[in-house]
């Protein structure tokens, strides 16, 4: 077995995949780390101070004056409600949701990759893994060797989670040390707050904890991974399925935006929460952000986002042992 | 040496509701060269990929140095090689890679034996080149090599002069025969070109639309076809002359043509003395061409 797993390994970091991943992860780190100075660049001319207190409350009032503008839908709206409490309670326990620093550029990066950028990435090792082989031809000589081809599948498999391992853990570390290089690679201990929930518009405060950031962004990455999983299996159930890449990555890609469409529309339809696109803001949870349809918890995404992969992976053991190779 | 290696009995497949096989039965021996023979879209890849375990069979058993190939799985692969259709291999890889990345799936595998397999096809100033800067022939080659890794007792080769040169045919026919001869391989080779099968099969098996219309010698199907062809003035007379002696047909160039005997001397003799001018007496060797045309009622092939 650990021979197969070599093999898809070698496969994978050969064929560049790897590469592209992690070439594609420094180029968008870069950028978004660029953005995120202009932002503070900004700030500071706009309000010629650095006081994070002053900042804060200016965001709070520029949020307050958009939630009286009349053109704005009513998810929307409970969002930015939510937030505008968060930042008071921010303000009133004197803490800065947003100390400068490379870990906090990592824990809102993380934040934000979870629903797009991650699956993205994952996709591309992912989708491929099977149908590539069915393309080029070579399963023919893969499934002629004395080797039953449940091994050859759970080899594929297993290679795919430490190439998804390997990406989540180079994200962080890509994250820090080129966001690093502008914000400085200070602030792993500043407090961070964990545990807002939202019942019916209104921020529920009584089980907010204050940790560490970097166990907080250990918590995220964890999500991340997960998600990485999920993602990264139910685009290897469409690669046994479909037999070309492209096929396989469109299907994928398209339930993902889907997901990021729907989380916005959808407060009023209460089963699209069984939906697996909906589920992927885990890290959203713990930020305190309202989920896409009320009553959604942390454990029902996770439960959610479970079933479905395991139902990918139940599916594309049981139709590559069985299914006629042309 | 005369052990039955692969023994195929009742072999059926049904996709949907059209039968693409339909029944067939045959047994190959160490040591010989088997052709498969048939026109494109007469069964054999189907066939093939039902052999290597590729397509499950529908009905029929299919057995591997007696293991069965759906019971046992394992063992029956791993006295069995195969290139199905086109030698696929990693084009990204080099062709050493490939090779180790196929024998990492062989069960103890010996490494000694890569060496003695890269010598076999003589690939080794190539070896460490990636497959994707190899000619079509080192392509087929290095697919023979990966096909010899576990030591099989079994060799399938589906249509492997396909796209060769004429010069890499006859290497690969030479081969082919080696690998039977020196090493008692049991070789079944595919083919809907009937002189291959010809210059390279011990014994064949003709099928066509999913049946096995005859399996014979490649010797005993040409001898029984050999025929006399006569060119002779005035055919009409000579015709009616050969007649009273034995069966005789008219063919396109306006010549005779009578069975093979030991008495062709003495029915040239009976011509000259009718004062019938032979320009000329021909011994034919069919091609498989014929003989197919004659089996399957004239389906055409290539």
């Amino acid at each position: 077995m650990n021979k197969l797993i070599f093999n898809e390994m070698l496969k994978i970091i050969r064929k560049r995949k790897l590469i592209v991943v992690v070439a594609i992860m420094v180029v968008l780190i870069s950028l978004f780390t660029y953005a995120q100075f202009r932002e503070v660049q900004r700030q500071i001319e706009k309000l010629g101070d650095v006081d994070w207190r002053t900042t804060l409350q200016q965001q709070i009032v520029d949020t307050q004056n958009r939630l009286t503008s009349s053109g704005i839908s009513d998810e929307w709206k409970a969002q930015l409600q939510i937030r505008v409490q968060q930042q008071q309670y921010y303000l009133d326990n004197n803490i800065n949701p947003a100390e400068p620093g490379a870990p906090t550029f990592v824990r809102s990066f993380a934040q934000e990759s979870i629903t797009l950028f991650v699956p993205l990435l994952i996709m591309i090792i992912a989708a491929d893994i099977v149908s590539s082989e069915r393309s080029a031809g070579t399963v023919k000589l893969l499934l002629t060797r004395p080797v039953k081809r449940w091994k050859i599948l759970l080899s594929k498999y297993i290679a795919l989670l430490l190439s998804i391992s390997i990406i989540v853990v180079l994200m962080g570390v890509l994250a820090y040390l080129i966001s690093g290089v502008v914000f400085g690679f200070g602030g792993w201990n500043a407090p961070v707050l964990t545990g807002f929930t939202s019942i019916g518009g209104e921020l529920n405060t009584s089980n907010v904890q204050l940790i560490d950031q970097w166990q907080y962004i250990l918590m995220e990455f964890g999500l991340v991974w997960f998600v990485a999983i999920v993602v990264g299996t139910l685009s290897f159930m469409l690669s046994v399925l479909l037999k070309s890449t492209s096929a396989s990555m469109g299907v994928m890609l398209a339930a993902l935006i889907a997901g990021l469409i729907l989380s916005n529309l959808v407060s009023s339809w209460q089963s699209a929460k069984y939906l697996f696109m909906i589920n992927l803001d885990l890290t959203g949870y713990i930020a305190g952000s309202s989920p896409p349809v009320p009553g959604m918890t942390l454990l029902f995404s996770i439960g959610v986002l479970s079933i479905w992969a395991v139902g990918a992976l139940l599916i594309s053991f049981s139709v590559f042992v069985r299914q006629d190779v042309y | 040496m005369t052990e039955i290696t692969l023994s195929i009995k009742g072999l059926r497949k049904k996709i949907g509701k059209r039968e693409i096989i339909k029944g067939l039965d045959f047994e190959l021996k160490s040591g010989e060269v088997f052709g498969f023979l048939g026109p494109n879209g007469a069964g054999k890849t189907t066939t093939i990929r039902m052999l290597v375990g590729l397509i499950r069979p529908t009905a029929g058993s299919i057995q591997v140095c007696g293991y069965d190939v759906k019971k046992n799985f394992v063992k029956a692969m791993s006295h069995l090689g195969c290139i199905v259709e086109n030698p696929e291999l990693y084009p990204y890889l080099t062709g050493l890679e490939n090779l180790q990345h196929f024998s990492r799936m062989i069960p103890n595998f010996d490494s000694n034996h890569l060496e003695y397999v890269i010598k076999l096809v003589r690939l080794q100033d190539r070896i460490n080149d990636p497959v994707k800067t190899y000619s079509l022939g080192m392509r087929q080659r290095l697919g023979i090599a990966q096909a010899l890794l576990g030591k099989p007792k079994v060799l399938i080769l589906d249509e492997p002069t396909n796209g060769l040169d004429p010069m890499g045919i006859r290497e690969m026919r030479e081969f082919i025969r080696f690998l039977a001869e020196k090493e008692g391989l049991t070789v079944l080779v595919s083919s809907h070109l009937l002189s291959e099968i010809q210059l390279m099969c011990d014994r064949v098996a003709v099928i066509s639309k999913g049946k096995v219309i005859k399996v014979d010698t490649v010797k005993n199907l040409l001898h029984f076809q050999e025929q006399l062809v006569w060119k002779v003035s005035p055919v009409e007379e000579g015709k009616k002359l050969l007649q009273t002696v034995t069966t005789v047909k008219l063919d396109k160039e306006n010549r005779l043509v009578t069975p093979l005997s030991d008495k062709s001397s003495s029915w040239n003799h009976m011509l000259v003395e009718h004062g019938i001018e032979v320009h000329e007496i021909q011994r034919k060797v069919p091609a498989l061409e014929d003989l197919f045309l004659e089996l399957t009622g004239g389906e055409s092939v290539e």
